[in-house]
């Protein structure tokens, strides 16, 4: 499967509003933790990864994690997946 | 009513999910109450066949006041439904409503009737020979009006913390805890299975927890009527924190029973749905313990507030690396502070010690624990 980033960037986004719908990604800073700024606890984040699992079938390992610290980090990480799976 | 909490007084009927001559196991869920903490489904204690549904939605029940009848074994649940007077009014003045035909609306009740969105078949008339008034329906535009859950959610947690802070003899104790080897063994099994069977920390928190409240069983329970009763399993109450503000605490129950997939499995259900508004009733009353695990927030220690009427509160803070002493060497390991607060009319310092000195030592058997 061949996807842009900004495909793999809506999914993300879309991960993200299904376990905090509320989030306003005008406000969000790209290039901070994510999960500092929008309360995400690690059950949150799991359920994160499992929907995107879904969506793109990108498993992310928790070894990881730490690359999946801001938005544009975690998309070059899940690009990066998707060229070599 | 079921009470579903210390601090709960009563709760606003929304909707039945049985009905009369149906039979119903000890455990099912027939209805769903609004409380303070949100939507209860409400799980019935007594297995039977439901005779009579007295409640109503929109009303609002005190605690211990009647819901429904059940017929129990070789009872007839016709005839109990049949001896029984109609449930009273539930809202307006107590004038009989027309006796047959059409509602009697002025026009002007009616317009407003539309403007509120308020279905006039609902509305129970207050005016003389059973006319709809304006003041009717406006009462009635009030009642269904959902209450505000924030606001009430405040007062929940206000009024039972204000009661542990007035009525328990709290004390705290810490320990740090090494979980180097628990979570090296948890990353390992979570990197041998597919995602959606990974273990959180959390859960494996929970499983020592209750294994180590076998040591000690007079912080399990509740203190009430002046006496201390044991808990009659490890229901272990998860605090929850809410999306926009509040917390919630369920249960699991009888989690020093379940393999660590299962508590996984159970854990992940009860986050969801008490993050969406949906507990059951014995979730809200059973636990025995509240745990607290306020890691992902970045704090290191939290010393609990017990719930009452429970005796005990068990704290788990984030994990951090530090620099840990081991046969005489100094070496990088996980840490994190593990908390009691328990009640001194129940249990004293040494034996909460104990309590931690435990959890300590499963922590460092993590394969007991699986």
């Amino acid at each position: 499967m061949s996807m842009s980033r900004d495909e793999v960037r809506k999914a993300l986004i879309d991960s993200i509003l299904a376990v905090a719908p509320e989030a306003d990604f005008s406000q969000l800073r790209p290039d901070r933790p994510v999960r500092g700024q929008l309360d995400i606890d690690s059950f949150d984040f799991l359920t994160i990864l499992e929907h995107l699992h879904e969506k793109i079938g990108v498993d992310v390992p928790e070894s990881d994690y730490g690359k999946m610290m801001t938005l544009d980090g975690s998309v070059d990480y899940l690009m990066r997946r998707l060229a070599r799976p | 009513m079921p009470s579903l909490g210390a601090d709960m007084e009563d709760g606003s009927f929304i909707e039945w999910h049985a009905e009369p001559g149906q039979s119903v196991a000890r455990g099912q869920a027939i209805c769903v109450v609004e409380t303070q903490k949100g939507a209860v489904e409400v799980e019935i204690w007594e297995a039977g066949v439901l005779a009579k549904l007295i409640a109503s939605p929109g009303q609002k029940i005190p605690v211990g006041q009647v819901m429904a009848l059940v017929a129990t074994a070789g009872e007839d649940w016709k005839a109990i439904a049949a001896a029984v007077p109609p449930p009273p009014a539930v809202t307006g003045s107590g004038a009989p409503p027309p006796p047959s035909g059409r509602v009697k609306v002025s026009p002007a009740a009616r317009r407003r009737a539309e403007e509120l969105g308020v279905d006039l078949a609902a509305v129970q008339p207050s005016g003389a020979h059973g006319a709809i008034s304006i003041a009717d329906v406006e009462l009635a535009a009030a009642a269904k009006k959902p209450p505000d859950r924030q606001a009430g959610m405040r007062d929940a947690i206000a009024a039972a913390m204000s009661r542990s802070k007035r009525e328990i003899p709290h004390y705290y104790l810490a320990s740090e805890i090494n979980v180097e080897r628990a979570m090296a063994w948890l990353e390992k099994h979570n990197a041998a299975v597919p995602i959606g069977e990974r273990v959180l920390f959390a859960a494996l928190q929970l499983k020592a927890v209750a294994c180590a409240l076998r040591e000690t069983p007079e912080l399990n329970g509740f203190y009430q009527g002046g006496a201390f009763r044991p808990g009659t399993g490890m229901h272990l109450g998860v605090a929850v924190s809410l999306r926009g503000g509040g917390l919630v605490a369920p249960a699991l129950h009888d989690v020093d029973k379940q393999s660590l997939a299962d508590l996984m499995t159970g854990l992940k259900d009860l986050l969801r749905r008490a993050r969406s508004g949906q507990v059951r009733s014995s979730e809200m009353a059973d636990p025995t313990i509240t745990v607290t695990n306020l890691g992902d927030l970045g704090v290191d220690t939290v010393f609990g507030v017990i719930y009452p009427p429970q005796v005990a509160l068990v704290g788990i803070g984030r994990s951090t690396v530090k620099p840990w002493v081991t046969d005489g060497a100094i070496v990088p390991a996980r840490i994190v502070q593990a908390t009691l607060s328990a009640d001194h009319r129940v249990s004293d310092g040494m034996r909460g010690a104990r309590f931690l000195v435990e959890l300590d030592r499963l922590f460092q058997q993590p394969e007991s624990l699986a």
